[in-house]
């Protein structure tokens, strides 16, 4: 069963920092915080779950074409990090679960 | 062969924000140009990685891009300390990477791995104290 990413926010209760894409279509989830081992993993349509906040992160989810990012542990995000999300078309998510609850809630939710 | 489609920048070495910008624009002119997206997503990331060593190792450099009838080319140069032991640095893991780069998610010893997993050709010319050429090829047919 495929989700969007604005179904993802509401039946996960995310919080939507940058939501320019809503109607993308998940193919599955990828979590890590090593950027070059996410470059090298995770697959085009995925959601990616990490703790890492920095503008690079934006950069990340938008050269690997993630559907979105969700950052786990309500970690704090900057402004400047949201600005680039917009800019670059990235669905920016968070939430305070952690990345293992947030696992657990996609497949949950049937991915 | 016609003339190749030619993209040119200059990738700061101050900052890491600004990384990523070139690669942004290419993803986005690839785009525009009609390849696919695996085709741009293997280039964008290469590419990416290949600044923000610029970025890390060698205090910037120049990129160019041209896109070819079969094949996009991506030429990275900089003016930095060069690479010793390619071997070595290709391996996965290795990183001469400091801490603080380490903190925000980079040096992980993966970039020149995932620069050769992600094109189809790779070539590294580099020589100590002087800089370092690394050439990529992604075949587009
Ligand atoms: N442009 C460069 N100039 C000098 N050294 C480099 C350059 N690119 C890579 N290196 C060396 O090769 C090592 C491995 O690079 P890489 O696989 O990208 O890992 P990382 O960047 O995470 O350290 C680096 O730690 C560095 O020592
Ligand atoms: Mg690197």
């Amino acid at each position: 069963m495929s989700k969007t990413v604005s179904e993802l926010v509401s039946e996960l209760g995310l919080e939507a920092l940058a939501l320019t894409e809503g109607e993308r279509e998940l193919k599955g989830g990828f979590t890590g915080d090593l950027l070059s081992y996410v470059m090298a993993h995770l697959r085009s349509d995925e959601a990616w779950i990490t703790i890492m906040t920095n503008v690079n992160v934006i950069a990340v989810a938008s050269l690997t074409d993630a559907a979105c990012v969700i950052v786990a542990d309500g970690a704090e995000v900057d402004t400047e990090v949201v600005q680039s999300a917009v800019q670059r078309g990235v669905n920016l998510l968070r939430s305070n679960a952690s990345a293992f609850e947030l696992c657990k809630g996609l497949a949950q939710i049937g991915l | 062969m016609s003339e190749p489609y030619r993209m040119n920048f200059t990738v700061d070495g101050e900052n890491f924000t600004s990384a990523g910008d070139a690669s942004g624009r290419v993803k986005k002119a690839l785009r525009q140009l009609g390849f696919s997206p695996e085709i741009i997503r293997r280039v964008s990331i290469a590419m990416y990685e290949g600044e923000i060593n610029m970025v890390i190792h060698a205090g910037g450099g120049r990129a160019e891009v041209s896109v070819f009838d079969d094949y996009i080319e991506i030429v990275l140069e900089d003016d930095g300390p060069g690479i010793a032991d390619i071997e070595l640095a290709m391996q996965e893991g290795f990183s001469t990477a400091p801490e603080q780069v380490r903190a925000i998610g980079f040096g992980a010893g993966m970039g020149l791995p995932n620069m050769k997993r992600y094109t189809d050709e790779m070539t590294i010319d580099t020589e100590v104290m002087k800089g370092t050429r690394i050439t990529m090829r992604v075949k587009t047919v």
